[in-house]
């Protein structure tokens, strides 16, 4: 028996993926077989496409077996690749037409509120993620990837960013820690990533070299792209303690989070509600992320069935400074949204105060007053930012001020 | 006999036989555009000279029933699913008749469940010719390889009253499981531990049978109240130790889902009643049993409270989630077909404003009107839609017949109806050219929503105009349909033969559409 390769997953429950058997062999060419529960629709397309992939890399003899439960084509190729590559070393690659509408870029203050996680092996979560409106989406190389499948996982979430259409939402990968984290970039840099996670980040050194590579992967490919943000995770008591260094080293990065799970375990407790414990670590993450000038973001809220739970966690995550957090099902989306936006009586606060602001430039006046109160700039400031904040999150028409009667 | 013959192209552009198992069939000529004329068929006239007059019809066992009523080569015999996927007595039935050599049966299910797959035997072995009612899962499977002696045919629940009432099938022995029943043969469905809810799937058939047979396993002295089966239709009454496996047949599995995708799309659904003026104080609206349509009642509940308005009726399939609706007063009554949990069940037998229907008073559509058409929100399911808003519910895109059609095409007379459906399935495209087999005419359905974007029909001018400025990402179901395939890949056609091996009936039993032998 040749040497045989497997890649995906099968069985009970699994759904839009493919389990791939590849046997190189010596003779007998290419022997296929495709199992498909979409085989009257599909399986003509599925033989053509794999036979091309074969083909592509140069195998002439081989056994695969494809057992498909509705994998998408861009699914499949990435587990055949993956697989081939388990068993030859090629420099090439079989690539899904980067979509026009996954192009996009994205600005560095744009919001963060919500950014949804997703396994970086479980193409059936990918597919629709974008339909829930968060503001970013996290395909995670890392934690959610069980290590003997981290490396198919690159293929998949490589596609992914090709083929897979997150509808606005900012398009992130967590990468994995050290030197298979760099290796990673890889399978992203070229595909239109607009941000990268980086765990465990305790040093400059590391985004330093996050960067390197980056920069290196663009002049190889002569690539023309958008910017590259990074979103240091600070996970560790040495990543709190050098938080302000870390989100200061470069100037792409937009956003300092925080990870409690492995941050308490760093400190040898536990995490709890009420969130004790991690108190200075989160003050710290705040108060670097706005020396820096940049977004600071909290941890995700684990128990998805909660989401009264979630709101309290989200109302406490504001209060010490967060801009937002991560989240782990697509419900917490919008309570997470909701939760971050101004309230009513914030915006109405808001527009009194911005109202008089902009009455006194009118006027020329250097000293903002309502009524007999006067109002210091960084709460005018503020009021700005919660207006910017209103008119994004369509709670404020834009046209506000002129139906707004002046008080 | 040839099972099928004279194939013609009907109002709906579908080739069907206008011969149907050696009898001739009426092809599709549009919504509301066959009107038979004539008189409704009529069951013998009895007499009460041949019944005691002691009242006490009960018989030994349920194979001397059948022997009574005549059991025969070739009859039709008819049984109710209101015991769902607990049934212990349509097979027992057919055991029976094997066990007789009695052969080439017609069985008239009111629908069937995986628990009536042993049918299957049957089929092969000639003791049934042909199931004229539903094939779900492995009967489905069967038909649709063309195992079927005879040619299956598709009704929707009023379509079944219909065929009955007009004589298109004659039913020669009724077997109706009796959750509690009295030795006169009056039943109920509301007591014992069969309970069950209603039992108005049985009605057409003890009303039109030649012979009727009343099977329980809780027989209390006359008289046995409610009477949803009246005694004075029935001829034999059997007592056996378990007609139903209870935890099968309210079986609860109905939850609100947790799939976000699908919540999504039951938040869009009640986002769009509310928007287009469709949920009002006083308004009605048919709930289904599926996650997704549950999941709309929370937010209708949501939007009634704050409101404080009331719902004046939901029609159900009701379980916990309407019941509550009524006992919190956001809801005044309930019509209900059938019942799916025991929260149901008490709420039917205890509380006057949830009451019991039947097809005849919902569905039929050779009636005096009925209550489908009174329905302000009717909202459905399908595995396929095109382009043309016309909808599947039998077939699945690889061509294998695997539902019934349920009430389904009766609720299509509702004021507004709304399909909330994923845009594709794993890798299988919703929204198509060309509905494998159709089921419902697309000028009756009005609004698709999918996860994707909600299509209303171009028919629907009143909804698009006042969905103008919505924040809801309307587009156009050809727009939908191209996302599909540029996901998925463009599907190729299901391998089909030119051997029909069942008919899909419309509401007024014309052909609306052949399911055709897969291609192995």
């Amino acid at each position: 028996m040749g040497a045989t390769a497997t890649t995906g997953n099968k069985g009970k429950g699994v759904r839009s993926d493919c389990f791939i058997t590849l046997e190189l062999t010596d003779l007998g060419g290419i022997q296929l077989q495709v199992e498909s529960k979409v085989a009257v629709m599909y399986g003509d397309t599925i033989r053509k496409e794999a036979l091309e992939i074969l083909d592509f890399f140069g195998i002439k003899n081989a056994r695969l077996t494809i057992e498909d439960s509705g994998a998408l084509s861009l699914v499949l190729a990435a587990r055949i690749e993956a697989a081939i590559k388990k068993l030859i070393a090629s420099e090439k690659n079989w690539l899904p037409a980067l979509q026009e509408e996954n192009r996009y870029a994205t600005a560095k203050e744009r919001n963060r509120f919500s950014r949804l996680y997703l396994p970086g092996n479980s193409p059936s979560l990918m597919i629709n993620a974008g339909i829930h409106k968060p503001d970013g989406i996290i395909l995670d190389l890392e934690d959610a990837v069980a290590p003997d499948k981290k490396d198919e996982a690159r293929f998949l979430v490589r596609n992914a960013l090709c083929g897979i259409d997150f509808y606005g939402a900012e398009r992130m990968v967590r990468i994995n820690q050290g030197e298979r984290g760099i290796e990673d970039l890889d399978y992203l840099i070229p595909y239109n990533v607009n941000l990268i996670l980086l765990p465990k980040c305790e040093l400059p050194d590391q985004v330093h070299a996050v960067n390197k590579k980056i920069r290196e992967i663009v002049s190889r490919h002569s690539l023309s792209v958008n910017p590259i943000w990074i979103m240091p995770i600070i996970e560790s008591a040495l990543g709190v303690i050098n938080a302000y260094d870390i989100a200061s080293c470069s100037g792409n990065i937009v956003a300092l989070a925080i990870g409690l799970e492995d941050y308490t375990a760093d400190l040898g407790t536990k995490r709890t509600a009420e969130g004790t414990e991690s108190f200075f670590a989160r003050s710290m993450v705040v108060n670097a992320a706005r020396a820096a000038g940049i977004q600071p973001i909290d941890s995700v809220f684990s128990d998805v069935g909660d989401m009264e739970g979630l709101r309290q966690n989200v109302l406490r995550s504001k209060a010490l400074g967060f801009d937002g957090m991560g989240c782990i099902h697509p419900r917490q989306i919008v309570v997470i949204h909701e939760t971050f936006a101004p309230t009513p009586d914030e915006i109405e606060k808001a527009k009194k105060i911005v109202s008089a602001f902009h009455k006194a430039q009118e006027q020329g006046l250097g000293v903002v007053a309502l009524g007999t109160k006067m109002i210091d700039p960084p709460v005018v400031k503020r009021a700005l930012n919660t207006i910017n904040l209103a008119l994004k999150m369509n709670k404020l028409a834009e046209n506000w001020r002129e139906s707004y009667e002046q008080i | 006999m040839n099972k099928f013959d004279k194939l013609v192209t009907n109002a709906a552009g579908r080739i069907v036989p206008t011969v149907i198992n050696g009898k001739p069939a009426v092809p599709y000529m549009g919504v509301g555009k066959y009107k038979p004329e004539g008189f409704r068929a009529a069951p013998k006239i009895a007499s009460c000279a041949d019944f005691p007059s002691d009242g006490n019809k009960t018989v030994p066992s349920l194979k001397d029933a059948l022997l009574k009523a005549g059991l025969r080569d070739g009859i039709t015999i008819s049984t109710h699913h209101h015991f769902r996927n607990g049934d212990l007595v349509a097979t027992q039935i057919f055991d029976i008749a094997h066990e007789l050599g009695i052969r080439d049966l017609v069985w008239y299910p009111s629908a069937s469940f995986p628990c009536h797959e042993p049918m299957t035997r049957y089929l092969e072995d000639g003791t049934i010719n042909r199931i004229e009612g539903s094939m779900n899962g492995a009967l489905g499977r069967f038909t649709s390889e063309g195992k079927m002696k005879g040619l299956g045919v598709l009704r929707s629940h009023g379509g079944r009253y219909q065929a009955v009432q007009d004589g298109e099938v004659h039913i020669d022995i009724a077997v109706i499981a009796a959750p509690t029943a009295d030795q006169f043969g009056d039943a109920n469905g509301v007591n014992g531990t069969a309970a069950c809810g209603p039992l108005g799937f049985a009605l057409a058939d003890s009303q039109y049978a030649d012979k009727v047979i009343v099977v329980t396993d809780n027989l209390v002295p006359f008289p046995c109240l409610p009477w949803q089966i009246n005694g004075n239709y029935v001829d034999y009454v059997v007592v056996m130790d378990k007609i139903g496996i209870p935890e099968k047949i309210v079986s609860g599995t109905t939850e609100i889902t947790k799939s976000p995708d699908r919540l999504l799309l039951a938040e869009w659904s009640a986002r769009f009643c509310d928007e287009a003026g469709l949920i009002y104080d006083g308004f009605s609206f048919q709930a289904g049993a599926g996650g997704t349509a549950l999941s709309i009642g929370i937010y209708f509940s949501e939007i009634l409270r704050a409101r404080k308005w009331k719902a004046r009726f939901a029609r159900g399939g009701s379980n916990k989630y309407l019941v509550q609706m009524l006992e919190e007063g956001l809801v005044e009554y309930i019509l209900d077909g059938q019942t799916f949990d025991l929260d149901g069940v008490r709420s039917m037998r205890d509380n006057p404003h949830h009451t019991w229907t039947s097809p005849f008073t919902s569905y039929n559509y050779h009636g005096k009107g009925n209550f489908s058409s009174m329905v302000d929100i009717v909202i459905l399911g399908a595995t396929e839609v095109d382009v043309n808003f016309n909808a599947n519910v039998v077939t699945h895109s690889d061509g294998y017949l695997l539902h019934g059609i349920g009430g389904w095409q009766n609720t299509l007379f509702g004021k507004c109806v709304i399909l909330p459906i994923p845009l594709f399935r794993d890798r299988m495209p919703v929204v198509r050219d060309r509905v494998t087999t159709i089921c419902g005419p697309g000028e009756l359905i009005d609004v698709i929503v999918t996860e994707r974007g909600i299509a209303i029909n171009p028919l629907r001018t009143d909804l698009i105009e006042k969905m103008k400025h919505s924040s809801l990402p309307i587009r156009t179901i050809e727009d939908l349909k191209a996302e599909a395939e540029k996901i998925c890949g463009v599907p190729a056609k299901p391998k089909l033969t030119d051997e029909v091996v069942a008919v899909v009936k419309w509401v007024d039993g014309t052909v609306l559409d052949s399911i055709w032998r897969v291609d192995l």
